[in-house]
């Protein structure tokens, strides 16, 4: 390192040539965004950090690893990261993360953004990810010996630590009822309580493994529950959609009756539409609530009024069994006060216990439901079975059948 | 610091209490779920009706989402002169500006520009991509993932600032086999193609063998001795090089820089809309790891994305145009050569086969 700061005395930073190609582009660049940090603030962690990168791009090899690092009373929460390379790049020895809960649909006000950002600035690196994949602000970069000083900053300003490893995880929402007139439930509130709620299994790892809450206010899924979250709290209506056909006879008179016959008609999943001289019927007893029609005709149709949640149970990722989606298992539960929220609690907690009293370490309640049974389950969290639940009924004779 | 001296205890919060801190924007708040309908008077540009009769516009423009607190300043300074101090982030890492004032839209728009942020990702769009957190940050990645977000949505700008595909498009990238990313039309993935090696001189000092073993989804793994110390072995022949046991002990070091491969899966879709929620099928495999811009990579990306656009109809997700044209007709659309690995062989594969007298010719 010694030979090319030399070349460069008038910067901060090493140079690094590899890396340097992600300056190029139109796309924001966040080699860019490090190098301006680092030559405002001088902070050696991150040429270390960026040194490391640089010399990761050349050789294709990560050279991170994790350990244990916390704060009081706390085991989840900082993601630690040494340098397994450190006498390479001493500056980078420590870049820790810690991860932060936002307010549920990433709504900020800027006080609370440049509050964060002072406090970061002040303890750790200044870098941080708009937003992590569960749901969390990540604040990464920072040294062991800051992470209890730096966490007691942002607490007093009402942060908390994200999960981690065996825990109920940070949870995800769309914008929902904020802005959205697709919202069929307050996904915004039901993620502030039961993350609050929570919180203890948050913060003190005693699962299986992850468990993590998604919140999407109706069934386009923007918060992407039914794969990343193994409870996927999805908002949904019982009654009609309820149609403006005035509204509609001026979206035909704009696109043409034949867009409205091959994008909303034609695309219907159930063939519940018709089209009825310039107006909509729709078979509300057929329709699945996807939201193809509403999606296109924002104006013309909208959700029905009796709205609520559906909740499906064990979506996850690839490893080990292949990618699950949630599975229904409620299709349909009101979600209109404290005593709803409350009681999709106490079912939460059930569904928790269940799966702790049934599964296998570093299993998945998808995977733990796939094992067991879909029957067992609802039978131990007292659910009723409702055809809502399957594709279709079994297709084989292989089961004890009850008489 | 000094434990023994903090006299602080930690308040467990939860999330930032929205309303305790007013992170909603007073229109937001005033028509707190009563929104009547929703338009784009352009692309970036969402333009929401409330039933009071107000009206909010929304722009919305890409970030780096590995971010810092600089940028993360200068996008508050524009939130308080153009949106009344509120700022919201998409799942996908854009950030919105909320204004009731539609003279603040093109100022906006032009100072975002003027910053680097590209204006867009709304509606029909090619959107941010999500993304994991690679050689910067991870602990097992074979590859890095800004900059492969940072190379592809270079190559990919115009369809984030316009809405001109047949539906929304969802990327995502993942560094190992665990696929972070999650689901998406198109997701870039880190596929290795060689067993893992086993560096027996630490594993026994560092792993827990039990939870190796377990890990294994095909059972490969087992117990061994190796210079009198307790040890793991794998067969080679069951292997399937998922990376999971690495995950577990970092002594099964599966990554490396020539074997550890891209592969491309498509039709990935989280939406109910039309057809249900979808896995993503594997049509690409062995492209080299090739930083610092992937072009081999993008280059499949940007084939497929563009037969997608030109022969998808309106409203079809990229999982739905494949649907309708068979996956014959997607190989041969996209130059793309269907290989005997893309038959499943895992679990449930029957379900994948063709179990009808159906063919397209």
């Amino acid at each position: 390192m010694a030979d090319k700061n030399q070349n460069n005395k008038s910067k901060f930073l090493n140079p690094t040539p590899v890396i340097d190609n992600l300056e190029i582009g139109p796309w924001p660049s966040f080699i860019t965004g490090f190098k301006e940090l680092a030559e405002r603030t001088k902070k050696p962690m991150i040429r270390g950090v960026m040194d490391q990168l640089e010399y990761s791009y050349n050789t294709k090899t990560g050279y991170w690893k994790g350990g244990l690092v916390g704060v009081l009373g706390y085991g989840s929460g900082v993601i630690s990261r040494y340098s397994m390379i450190p006498d390479k790049f001493p500056e980078a020895a420590e870049f820790h993360t810690l991860r932060v809960m936002p307010a549920p649909g990433l709504h900020y006000n800027t006080k609370v953004l440049r509050k964060v950002c002072d406090i970061w600035e002040k303890y750790g690196s200044g870098i941080m990810v708009l937003h992590g994949q569960s749901g969390d602000l990540l604040l990464q970069g920072i040294t062991e010996e800051n992470v209890q000083e730096c966490f007691d900053e942002l607490n007093k300003e009402g942060w908390d630590l994200g999960g981690a490893g065996a825990a109920v995880r940070t949870a995800a929402s769309c914008v929902g009822p904020a802005r959205c007139e697709q919202a069929c439930y307050d996904n915004i509130e039901l993620h502030h309580q039961v993350i609050k709620h929570f919180a203890g299994m948050i913060h003190r790892p005693e699962l299986l493994y992850k468990f993590k809450f998604k919140f999407s206010a109706c069934p386009n899924d923007c918060v992407n529950s039914i794969m990343r979250a193994d409870f996927s709290i999805i908002g949904t209506w019982k009654d009609s959609i309820q149609i403006d056909h005035e509204a509609v006879a001026r979206w035909i008179d704009k696109n043409g009756i034949d867009t409205v016959v091959n994008q909303v008609i034609s695309m219907c999943p159930t063939r519940s539409i018709t089209l009825d001289n310039k107006n909509l019927n729709i078979d509300n007893s057929s329709c699945v609530r996807c939201m193809h029609c509403l999606n296109v005709m924002t104006e013309a149709l909208s959700p029905g009024k009796e709205r609520g949640v559906t909740l499906l149970l064990g979506g996850k990722s690839h490893l080990k069994v292949g990618s699950m989606f949630g599975s229904l298992i409620v299709p349909f539960m009101k979600m209109e006060n404290d005593d709803d929220i409350k009681n999709f609690i106490e079912l939460s907690e059930k569904i928790i216990d269940w799966w702790t009293d049934n599964g296998f370490d570093h299993e998945r309640i998808g995977e733990t439901i796939e094992r067991v049974g879909l029957k067992q389950f609802l039978d131990g969290v007292g659910l009723e079975a409702t055809a809502d639940m399957v594709s279709h009924p079994r297709d084989n004779p292989f089961y004890k059948a009850e008489y | 610091m000094d434990i023994k001296k903090r006299d602080y205890t930690t308040i467990e919060h939860g999330t930032l209490d929205y309303k305790k801190y007013d992170v909603l924007h007073p229109a937001v708040k005033k028509n707190y779920g009563k929104w009547k309908y929703h338009d784009r008077p352009r692309p970036g540009v969402l333009r929401h009706f409330a039933e009071s009769g107000d009206i909010l516009y929304t722009v919305r423009c890409a970030t780096h989402r590995q971010a810092t607190v600089d940028i993360a300043r200068r996008l508050c300074d524009l939130a308080d002169k153009y949106a009344d101090g509120y700022l919201r982030f998409t799942v996908r890492n854009n950030v919105e500006f909320m204004t009731a004032k539609q003279e603040n839209v093109e100022p906006l728009i032009k100072e975002l520009e003027a910053l680097g942020h590209p204006v867009g990702g709304t509606g029909n769009s090619i959107s941010s991509m999500s993304h994991t957190q690679g050689w910067l940050h991870c602990d097992i990645p074979a590859t890095d993932a800004s900059g492969f977000m940072k190379s592809l949505m270079d190559e990919l700008i115009n369809e984030f600032l316009n809405e001109e595909m047949p539906n929304r498009v969802r990327l995502t990238t993942s560094c190992c086999s665990i696929n972070c990313g999650g689901v998406g039309d198109l997701a870039i993935i880190v596929k290795h193609t060689r067993p893992p090696r086993v560096i027996h001189e630490n594993l026994s000092n560092i792993c827990e063998l039990p939870k190796a073993i377990a890990r294994c989804p095909v059972a490969a793994i087992r117990p061994t001795t190796v210079n009198g110390k307790p040890s793991l072995m794998v067969v080679e022949s069951k292997c399937i090089c998922c990376g999971a046991c690495f995950g577990a002990c970092p002594q099964m070091e599966i990554n490396h820089p020539e074997y550890s491969k891209i592969a491309i899966w498509v039709g990935g879709k989280n939406s109910n809309a039309r057809s249900k929620p979808s896995t993503m099928r594997l049509v690409a495999q062995n492209l080299p790891n090739n930083p610092p811009r992937w072009p081999e990579v993008n280059e499949v990306v940007n084939t497929i994305l563009m037969a997608y656009k030109k022969g998808g109809k309106p409203w079809e997700r990229l999982g739905e145009w494949i649907e309708r044209i068979g996956w014959k007709r997607f190989f041969e659309e996209t130059n793309l050569k269907f290989e005997k690995d893309f038959i499943d062989s895992y679990r449930y594969a029957r379900t994948t086969f063709n179990q009808s007298a159906h063919v397209r010719f």
